[in-house]
């Protein structure tokens, strides 16, 4: 029996076993569709990653090293890293605060708080870049304040940070909020009667509950965080070996000509973004099961 | 006494909630609190608690004031419809959790969790997860779990209203017996009155937020305080009609004596029990002509529908043996007589 045969018997009207309906379409539609899917994942996504590391190996293994162990593509890998790690950290503490406050509280503007959040993915990476500098740059509304007090932002790392944790704020609070308000507050409330304090049933209660969701979080930020160019691009200005990140310090290679470094580079982020990728993998496959809603059994079990 | 509540109110919004309610429960009492959905009595429930702040009036828990103490200081225990166990925590830890927040040690936590793992039935079951017993075993698991920390007053809500019939029947006997070896005061809130006279020694009815009835399930049933109760409880008939003379209000052929204080004229309801119809095929004494219009078989009882004349029509129970015997069938002409009735000015 081929799998996409489902035989039936109906034993209604026709009750001669006439069998053999298939009820999912025709082979050949199944073949078309994967092969649309297949076909178009491999041109854009495959064919790309290995371009990137074909391309990255073109002048050999020794040429690719050195172009990653260049001080400078160092000094952006280092960048990237504090980056990615500062805007997880702030993230983290404004995603689970924002979800808590939205998901066990009442309040006025609410519901202008929920679509807040949801601005960075609406605005376009470039102007938040650009809010920053108007904020912060010389010209700016703060700018004579912060080079009376030799204070630099702009063009700075605080800059690069400040625009990356913009870009990526939405990711662990969007996360959270649905999660926590499907499980709603009934487990804390059985803490606090229980005797827990706050930060026990934060601890014992609450964080097990949605440690998934929230691990979840923190690796699409962490890789929104790595891989961000277009605000970064604009706050940076591109300080070789103090402002650049690792996708700037590819733009430059590459603008420079200089294909191969710019694509060792690449490589690297493309490597650490498989790697994000494995995690999302992992921690999503936990994530849904843990989601999974098992269905109450009502089997009847004697009470003697 | 274990829990007083004075002059308890609620609003919610615009919506009263709980209005100027007042009790007081014995130690050592087993009391439901019933009424429908809406009625109040999860709000006055969750406010005796801590996890609703009331608007006004006063709470005590064995002798001392609690209003404004928080749920964590309280020493309740708390059963939620819908269990609440701790989805991560094996069936050990669930039971343990009120007793590791209070820094016991270790030694005393696991005889007290295997205590209550004997009591509640569930030995062996420890190292399970919430998602692996049953509904009825997660509301034993979360009754054990109130009870660990050993509260004054333990405080159920439904708790075994997301439950099958059958569960829910075995657990009713199943809370009678614990409330019988623990002795710990409790309060269970239902919408089920079959529930409520099962269990509890005392009802409290619930109706737009205030308390309307106050009593043992005899006197709930047989003398109810409200026309909301006479409905509510039981199934009933209920006709309205008016004074006649003093002390004496007619419906169709039946004669009803009412208390000489109701005016003539004055518009009143009765209500009257299915099962305080009394049907004989042959006439007896203060009996009025009927005729079954329809008979409907319910279980250990059998009802008809009594057509009294003039299109008036009463429900009347018999119990089946006796209605079995007696051969009545639709269209047989019958004798009724209605033995005992509650009258209501409307």
């Amino acid at each position: 029996m081929s799998q996409e045969t489902i035989i039936i018997s109906s034993k209604g009207k026709n009750s001669s076993l006439e069998p053999i309906v298939s009820l999912t379409e025709p082979g050949w539609v199944k073949f078309i569709l994967i092969g649309i899917s297949l076909l178009f994942l491999g041109l854009f996504l495959v064919v790309p990653l290995v371009e990137v590391f074909a391309s990255a190996l073109e002048k050999g293994i020794g040429f690719y090293f050195d172009a990653i162990r260049d001080p400078l593509a160092l000094s952006a890998l280092k960048l990237t890293l504090l980056t990615a790690f500062f805007c997880v950290v702030f993230n983290l503490i404004f995603g689970l605060a924002s979800a808590w406050a939205i998901t066990r509280f009442e309040f006025p503007g609410k519901n202008l708080l929920i679509t807040l959040i949801d601005l960075p993915f609406t605005v376009s990476p470039v102007v938040a870049g650009l809010i920053f500098v108007l904020l912060f740059g010389l010209q700016g509304l703060m700018g004579h304040w912060l080079r009376d007090h030799n204070i630099q932002i702009i063009f700075a790392v605080p800059g690069i940070v400040l625009a990356t944790i913009f870009v990526t704020f939405p990711f662990i609070s969007r996360e959270l909020i649905p999660l926590m308000q499907e499980q709603g507050s009934e487990e804390e409330q059985a803490a606090m009667v229980l005797g827990a304090s706050s930060w026990q049933i934060f601890w014992r209660v609450t964080l097990p509950n949605i440690q998934w969701g929230l691990l979840y979080g923190v690796i699409l930020c962490n890789a929104r965080a790595m891989g961000e160019f277009g605000a970064v691009s604009v706050v940076s200005g591109h300080i070789r070996g103090l402002t650049n990140t690792l996708p700037l310090h590819v733009e430059i290679l590459y603008n420079e000509y200089n294909f191969t470094a710019a694509f060792a580079v690449a490589s690297l982020l493309t490597f650490l973004a498989l790697v994000t990728l494995v995690a999302k993998a992992v921690v999503g496959a936990r994530y849904s099961q843990e989601r999974e809603v098992l269905p109450i059994s009502h089997e009847s079990e004697r009470v003697s | 006494m274990s829990i007083e509540v004075r002059q308890l109110s609620k609003t919610f919004n615009d919506f009263q909630a709980v209005k100027k309610v007042s009790l007081k429960l014995e130690t050592g009492s087993l009391t439901a609190l019933l009424g429908p959905s809406g009625s109040g009595k999860s709000t006055l429930l969750r406010m005796i608690a801590g996890l609703e702040t009331p608007d006004s009036g006063e709470i005590h828990l064995t002798g001392r004031e609690a209003t404004y103490v928080s749920a964590k200081e309280r020493n309740v225990g708390f059963v939620f419809q819908h269990y609440a166990l701790f989805k991560h925590m094996t069936v050990f830890e669930n039971i343990a959790f009120g007793l590791r927040v209070r820094k016991q040690g270790e030694k005393e936590i696991k005889d007290r969790v295997f205590e209550l793992l004997n009591l509640i039935q569930l030995q062996g079951l420890e190292k399970r997860y919430p998602n692996q017993l049953s509904g009825g075993q997660r509301q034993r698991v979360a009754v054990a779990r109130a009870l660990a920390p050993r509260p004054e007053v333990l405080l159920l809500d439904e708790p075994f209203g997301a439950l099958d019939a059958k569960v829910r029947e075995e657990l009713r006997e199943w809370i009678l017996k614990l409330h019988d070896e623990t002795n710990v005061t409790t309060l269970f809130v239902t919408h089920d009155q079959q529930e409520a006279m099962e269990v509890a020694s005392r009802i409290l009815i619930m109706n737009q937020g205030i308390i309307e009835q106050d009593g043992t399930p005899i006197q709930i049933f047989d003398r109810p305080a409200t026309h909301f109760i006479a409905q509510f409880v039981g199934e009933t008939n209920f006709i309205d009609t008016e004074v006649s003379e003093k002390g004496l209000a007619v419906w169709g052929p039946f004669r009803f004596g009412v208390t000489p204080f109701f005016t003539v004229g004055q518009k009143i309801r009765i209500y009257f029990r299915p099962n305080d119809v009394y049907v004989t095929g042959q006439f007896e004494t203060l009996q009025v002509k009927a005729k079954i219009v329809k008979t409907r078989f319910k279980g250990t009882t059998i009802e008809y529908k009594l057509d009294v004349g003039e299109g008036r029509i009463i429900s009347a129970h018999l119990p089946k043996g006796v209605a079995l015997a007696s051969g009545f069938t639709e269209g047989s002409d019958v004798y009724a007589a209605i033995t005992a009735f509650h009258v209501f000015p409307l």
